[in-house]
């Protein structure tokens, strides 16, 4: 081989990388912070029901079966975006949908979901956001899917979308109750 | 009512930031332990520097944690069982992070390899044939 072309074939090389990342960079962000959650179970819980401070719900209460848990906020721009998309999932999903408000006014939360509809089976306010940190929450929205023994089995960061529902969190609630049948 | 309101509201945001540390040394303990940790929101910034609520709720925990007694290493364990190693500046030697750390020396060896050989192959050109009767047509090695 001419070595003249050396330099060349360094400077395709570097190229194919650069061409590499950019193409990896539609499937994977490097800014997501990777769940080492997944697989394990849901911590340990126990939060007051938006709207009535005196009501304590735990991770107990909600064992048994799976259930979907999305990290939501009135502050949140995105979470305005997704919430139409959480609102047309009705009971076709098959699980509950718990709403986790995150670091939120309560009366600013019950005033959003007034506005624009309760998606919610249920929702559970953590003001102090310490819950969240225990679910290695990173910001809203975020959602976990979680199954009836209580281990997390999904993690999305960002607004969930029809595509999401359709290639992960459905095969994998159909999974799970293939699984209790 | 109002007033009162308000001054809880301030007090217990300064209970959160900045921290009461008890002397000089714990803050400095503080300082060092947080300037290792990455802040998960801007994520350019350590939870030492960030503004981020989530930061602010992290250096409570990691403070708080401080306090109950708990090691700089227990505590970056608590962050990474949430987390990940993304949450520390200095990613543990294990095997999915050896190429991270050694990679840079490879291609430096791979380079220094590639100098050793090229030096060597014009040596041998060199003792192989006098300057006069080096072929003036050698593009081979011009650049």
């Amino acid at each position: 081989m001419n070595a003249r072309l050396l330099p060349l074939a360094g400077f395709a090389l570097l190229l194919a990388l650069l061409g590499f990342g950019v193409w990896w960079s539609q499937y994977k962000n490097p800014q997501e912070v990777p769940s080492p959650l997944i697989g394990k179970p849901a911590p340990a819980f126990s939060l007051p029901v938006l709207g009535d401070p005196q009501r304590l719900v735990t991770d107990k209460d909600l064992a048994g079966q799976p259930y979907l848990l999305n990290v939501f906020a009135s502050w949140c721009f995105a979470c305005r975006d997704e919430h139409p998309i959480l609102k047309g999932l009705g009971p076709s999903l098959g699980v509950k949908v718990v709403g986790l408000n995150y670091k939120d006014e309560p009366a600013d939360a019950q005033r959003w979901l007034a506005q624009f509809g309760d998606p919610y089976d249920l929702v559970i306010a953590d003001l102090p956001g310490r819950v969240a940190i225990d679910f290695g929450v990173t910001g809203a929205p975020e959602t976990f899917l979680v199954d009836a023994q209580g281990i997390i089995r999904y993690k999305y960061i960002s607004p969930i979308t029809p595509e999401i529902i359709a290639k992960e969190l459905r095969p994998r609630i159909a999974a799970m109750k293939g699984a209790a049948r | 009512m109002c007033l009162i309101a308000l001054v809880l509201s301030t007090a217990a945001v300064a209970a959160v930031d900045p921290l009461p540390f008890k002397d000089r040394a714990e803050e400095l303990r503080f300082q060092n332990l947080t300037k290792q940790l990455r802040c998960l929101v801007c994520q350019n910034e350590s939870l030492n520097d960030s503004s981020a609520p989530l930061a602010a709720d992290l250096r409570r925990d990691v403070f708080e944690q401080m306090r109950t007694g708990k090691s700089d290493d227990d505590i970056k364990a608590w962050l990474t069982a949430r987390y990940s190693d993304f949450v520390l500046y200095d990613p543990p030697l294990r095997g999915a992070t050896w190429l991270l750390w050694f990679g840079p020396l490879l291609v430096l060896a791979a380079g220094a390899a590639a100098v050793a050989l090229t030096v060597r192959r014009r040596a041998d050109k060199a003792r192989g044939s006098t300057p006069a009767a080096r072929p003036a047509s050698d593009l081979e090695d011009d650049w």
